[in-house]
């Protein structure tokens, strides 16, 4: 009798649940519904990329699922959501996806409206190059040179206000469009975050290769509601777990490590 | 609140689309007009060739030409329109690159425009000047063209419009115009992506609505009666 109402109690606050999840947090839909919704880019190797077949993969699906994992959500539960840049402060605050694994760097700007848990990897911005190529050593070496980067992203601006003078600036809609037109020749060297080129001379191996250290560094952090503090420290405490584990290591060595990329130590976890 | 907008070059911006618009229409104006006389023309190859053009080209979306004059013209088959050892070589090239993707994607609206302008022509016209002994151009440059381009000034006018609106399309290919900015401005300021959309798009509408009434003016003034 006691199990009959019991279950009974379940299924009314489930209903609740659908009703006004909203004013749920994450960590408690997560335990209840079994499921969470989460943003990814579909477009970068390595890192989120939707495959032919439709199952993502990369390095930030691998943080995503261990993150609903730690949640009590397994995979089957998850629905992916395609989190492009211009959208992803508009996906988490309307509710559209609970969190956000997308090379989403932690800025203070973005603070204002949402909320962060990480870092869960510290990038910088790298150089690609052709494998062949010899006279790009670095981000010193690129007077005259032909850059190319994403139309209005951060990397192409600090080209812009840094090397412009000397290095001309292609900028297209997409990262494959610079890494075709590396291909073909008609630039001579791609330019954002290290780990994403990483990712794509992953997927062609012996085409490219990564010059010159770091310039900059960018935080990337999971992305989620602003005043959801519980589910920040529960995202922030996967995070520091699947670093210390092995699976973060493991992960990058299997999606950006046929590129050469020196894999890092993982950096501590600030924002919890 | 504002306060933002004095950080980027707004006006600059919009100078490139508008040198982008200007340059591209005059482009398409005379393409488009060699295209229209190709269609009427008595020689069939002629006129085989600008059906074939205009149904191509025109039914290809936009951001495909475009793309296609970056990637596939410039990068792949190294048909540049700019020197290449030139300081500036991507902004030219990309540039004059668009301005050639919109002159062949608008001269085909210009085509069919001036087409249903010359059908308005009544016929005994032409026949009256063959009669006359003037030869096919010279009855299109004389008698025709002038008549059709009369009473085709509101179609034309909206064509100007829908051009002006396609140059956001040359941000894919990286050319520093008003779109091109106004991502940049989503990825910095997306505290206030509302304004930054209202912005731009009173900017857009302060270049075609003029454009839009001053033509519908002209229309009305030169418009041939019948």
């Amino acid at each position: 009798m006691s199990a009959v109402v019991a279950v009974a109690g379940l299924t009314l606050a489930a209903c609740g649940g659908g009703e006004d999840s909203g004013s749920k947090n994450l960590v408690a839909r997560a335990k209840e519904d079994k499921k969470v919704t989460i943003g990814i880019k579909f477009d970068q190797p390595g890192l989120g990329l939707q495959t032919q077949a439709g199952k993502p993969e990369g390095f930030d699906v691998d943080v995503a699922k261990y993150i609903a994992k730690e949640l009590g959500v397994d995979e089957a539960g998850i629905t992916w959501k395609e989190a492009q840049s211009a959208e992803r402060e508009n996906l988490i605050e309307k509710g559209d996806v609970d969190f956000i694994v997308a090379t989403y760097s932690i800025t203070d700007k973005r603070k204002e409206k949402v909320a962060f848990a990480g870092p869960y990897f510290v990038a910088g911005q790298g150089l690609l190059v052709r494998a062949d190529n010899t006279d790009i050593t670095g981000n010193t070496a690129l007077n005259g040179k032909k850059l190319c980067s994403v139309k209005g992203s951060t990397p192409a601006q600090k080209i812009k206000d840094e090397f412009s003078k000397e290095a001309q600036l292609q900028e297209f809609g997409k990262y494959s469009d610079c890494i075709t037109a590396l291909e073909n020749g008609s630039i001579d060297a791609v330019t954002t975050d290290d780990v994403i080129l990483a990712g794509f001379a992953a997927k062609n191996p012996g085409k490219f290769k990564l010059v010159g250290d770091a310039f900059s560094k960018e935080n990337y952090g999971v992305g989620l509601k602003k005043d959801d503090a519980e589910s920040r420290t529960a995202i922030a405490n996967a995070i520091t777990k699947m670093q210390t584990d092995g699976a973060w290591k493991a992960s990058l060595e299997s999606n950006v490590g046929p590129s050469g990329y020196k894999i890092p130590e993982p950096s501590p976890v600030t924002e919890k | 609140m504002f306060d933002f907008l004095g950080e980027y070059d707004i006006l600059g911006a919009f100078w490139m689309t508008i040198q982008l618009a200007v340059l591209s229409a005059v482009g398409s104006l005379i393409w488009g007009t060699i295209l229209a006389g190709m269609r009427v023309s008595p020689v069939p190859i002629m006129r085989g060739f600008g059906t074939a053009y205009v149904n191509v080209v025109r039914n290809t979306p936009l951001t495909v030409l475009i793309f296609f004059c970056s990637i596939g013209l410039a990068s792949t088959l190294n048909f540049n329109l700019a020197a290449t050892d030139s300081p500036s070589f991507i902004v030219d090239n990309n540039f004059r690159l668009a301005v050639l993707g919109f002159v062949l994607y608008t001269s085909t609206f210009v085509c069919e425009s001036l087409r249903s302008g010359i059908n308005t022509v009544p016929v005994g016209q032409a026949e009256a000047a063959r009669a006359l002994g003037l030869g096919f151009t010279q009855v299109l440059r004389i008698i025709v063209l002038p008549q059709a381009f009369r009473s085709v000034i509101a179609p034309l006018a909206s064509v100007l419009i829908a051009l002006i609106k396609n140059t956001t399309v040359a941000s894919v290919i990286g050319v520093a115009e008003a779109s091109l900015l106004m991502s940049e401005m989503i990825e910095n300021e997306s505290d206030a992506i509302i304004l930054v959309f209202a912005v731009f798009a009173l900017g857009f509408v302060l270049l075609t609505l003029p454009v839009g009434l001053l033509l519908g003016w002209v229309a009305k003034k030169v418009a041939v009666k019948r």
